[in-house]
């Protein structure tokens, strides 16, 4: 079984890789497409991974790290291109990044120090309360949209690649991915990443063999929250268009499935997980728009052989 | 801001305060006595306004279409109960979120189907649509009808669960399931007939509304987030709990929404007040929410701890 799952976790990787000449092979830029955002999406539930896998945590409010880090790029664009905010006004892709991880970061440091006071179902409730909050925020944004969204109508400048050739935009989201998955395998042997585990585990025995189990947990936080922005950014990118939609709770629900179908915790999960989302996403809705019905089985299922292998 | 105005506002505020404890009530049962989290809860809310539309259609006698709505909601329940919810209880309570997300996207795919993609608008009765005059103050007579009936069904569940042999049965399974069922209540039975009394309180409150805004296929989805914020505040498993911080939701959130532009214009500049009012407006039981939870994690009335594992 598990030989079997790595065996797959190897050869999506591999085929993820080869995605480009397979879609210039075969004439299909389609296939890029559906490539990069399938990349994108195993981004961000690798962020959540962290959190919700290694730490035990169920962060429900995920997507606003998504939209926060979507957002950090079409602001910035928007205002280089029409003007005003001009300490905020740049189309420096690289700046973009670094204000989406810092954005992401820093709502999780503030966030996750209070939810982190609570614990279980309490837990799940006010994560899920403050990504609202941003999706509420984000539609009241009327200058940026508000709830009809932001186009980002010239894309992020950077060094030595244009983010307008599709082929260069995989290249840097399967990039930052495969740099994100190595990261979290070494995290995941790391002492940091083993008191995570252990934390999620029995957290009053780790208490009690000295370790500090919040600082532990709301680092984790932290870094979940900042590479889910990293996604977010990508995901602006390559849509060319921001929405509070990003932020909407069904999002974090998704991201979760993603999670949890990968395998919680493994490190090439959020891979597996985002291919099987996106997967049957294209396939289901292409075949009927009631596709949310076959989906929403899936999940129930899923949820309940998980339970069950859990007792 | 006149007398006028408040009054109104507090009418608007008060009617979606006690829908929202309609919706509320249930999930704070099933979360408090199963210790089940329901993300399909809001399912039933939005069920309850289309099954509500298509028996008005029926019998074109709206009183009539909302009574026999009821049962169908409470039928709804016992299915989901059956099929989704009672192979997790006791189990993580990811995989309760996980699978009753499922469940909310199977019965908005279903309701789809049946309903198609579009709202069903509701014409009340002439009786009901006018206005009426109470302490000098003019108020649409259907906002007091739904104050009303919110009120009733809410004193009833308050009969129900504090001086009747169900209710004994209910708090002595939340208080100690193990025990209860030694002592020969029919644990099973007990929360089937839970799950679908919630869900014919939130198919209710959504029958009510839908009047005002029409049914529509993402109401349950807009509910259901509210109304955990409700009882996380309030308290999780305290039906009073779940009173108080419904009222305090709606009345926060209309007149958040009514009168906030005009308040933050007295300390900010105009145009900034602007902005700033639909924001923080929109995420004020948000905000309260975590103000309540760093003060008191367990909620405003924390119910007595459980005994004994479920």
């Amino acid at each position: 079984m598990r030989n079997w799952r790595a065996g797959l976790e190897i050869a999506l990787l591999a085929a993820l890789a080869a995605m480009p000449v397979i879609a210039t092979v075969t004439a299909q830029p389609f296939w890029l497409d559906v490539a990069t955002r399938l990349a994108i999406l195993a981004l961000a539930a690798a962020g959540l991974n962290i959190i919700l896998g290694l730490g035990g945590l169920v962060s429900f409010g995920h997507a606003a790290f998504y939209a926060i880090g979507a957002y950090a790029v079409a602001i910035p664009a928007h205002h280089a291109l029409y003007g005003g905010a001009d300490w905020l006004a740049s189309s420096n892709g690289l700046f973009h990044v670094a204000l989406a991880v810092a954005a992401g970061a820093l709502f999780a440091l503030v966030t996750g120090a209070l939810a982190l006071r609570t614990k279980g179902l309490h837990f799940i409730m006010i994560t899920l309360a403050f990504g609202q909050m941003v999706y509420f925020l984000l539609n009241a944004l009327e200058d940026y949209g508000g709830d009809d969204g932001l186009p980002v109508d010239q894309r992020s400048e950077l060094p030595l690649m244009s983010l307008d050739d599709p082929l260069h935009l995989f290249g840097l989201s399967f990039a930052l991915l495969a740099v994100v998955l190595a990261f979290t395998w070494r995290l995941k042997n790391a002492p940091f990443g083993l008191a995570l585990t252990a934390s999620a585990r029995n957290a009053r025995r780790m208490r009690a063999a000295g370790l500090n189990v919040f600082t532990v947990r709301l680092a984790a936080y932290v870094l979940a929250g900042a590479i889910t922005a990293l996604a977010g950014a990508l995901a602006a990118e390559h849509a060319a268009f921001v929405s509070p939609a990003m932020a909407e709770w069904t999002r974090a629900g998704e991201l979760m499935f993603m999670v949890i179908l990968g395998g919680a915790g493994r490190v090439l999960g959020p891979l597996t997980g985002a291919a099987a989302f996106v997967v049957l996403e294209e396939l289901l809705s292409s075949w009927t728009v009631y596709w949310h019905l076959p989906f929403g089985l899936l999940l129930i299922a899923v949820a309940l052989m998980q339970a069950r292998r859990a007792a | 801001m006149d007398a006028t105005l408040i009054a109104s506002q507090l009418v608007n505020g008060l009617q979606l305060g006690l829908l929202l404890f309609l919706v509320a009530a249930g999930l704070t049962l099933t979360l408090g006595v199963l210790d089940y989290v329901n993300l399909a809860h809001g399912a039933f809310y939005m069920l309850g306004a289309f099954f509500s539309a298509s028996l008005l259609e029926l019998t074109g006698d709206w009183p009539l279409s909302v009574l026999l709505a009821l049962p169908l909601l409470g039928l709804t329940g016992l299915i989901t109960e059956r099929l989704v919810a009672r192979p997790l209880y006791g189990k993580s309570h990811l995989a309760q979120v996980l699978a009753s997300f499922g469940l909310l996207l199977v019965i908005g795919a279903l309701a789809m189907l049946i309903w198609g993609a579009e709202g069903r608008a509701i014409a009340l009765p002439h009786a009901l649509r006018g206005q009426a005059r109470l302490f000098g103050v003019v108020l649409p007579v259907y906002r007091l009808v739904i104050i009303a009936a919110a009120l009733a069904v809410a004193a009833l569940l308050y009969v129900l669960l504090h001086h009747s042999r169900f209710g004994v049965r209910v708090r002595a399974a939340a208080a100690n399931p193990r025990v209860a069922q030694a002592l020969g209540i029919d644990t099973h039975r007990l929360h089937a007939m839970l799950f679908a009394l919630g869900a014919m309180l939130a198919g209710l409150a959504g029958a009510l509304i839908a009047p005002i805004t029409e049914a529509s296929l993402a109401m349950g989805a807009q509910v259901i987030i509210i109304a955990f914020v409700i009882i996380v505040i309030g308290g999780i498993g305290s039906l009073r709990g779940a009173f108080v911080a419904a009222l305090l939701a709606g009345l926060i959130d209309t007149f958040g929404r009514a009168f906030l532009d005009t308040l933050l214009a007295r300390v900010l500049p105009l145009e900034a007040a602007e902005t700033a009012a639909p924001a923080l407006s929109a995420m004020s039981i948000y905000i309260l929410m975590a103000l309540v939870l760093i003060a008191r994690p367990r909620g405003l009335f924390p119910p007595p701890a459980r005994g004994g594992a479920a």
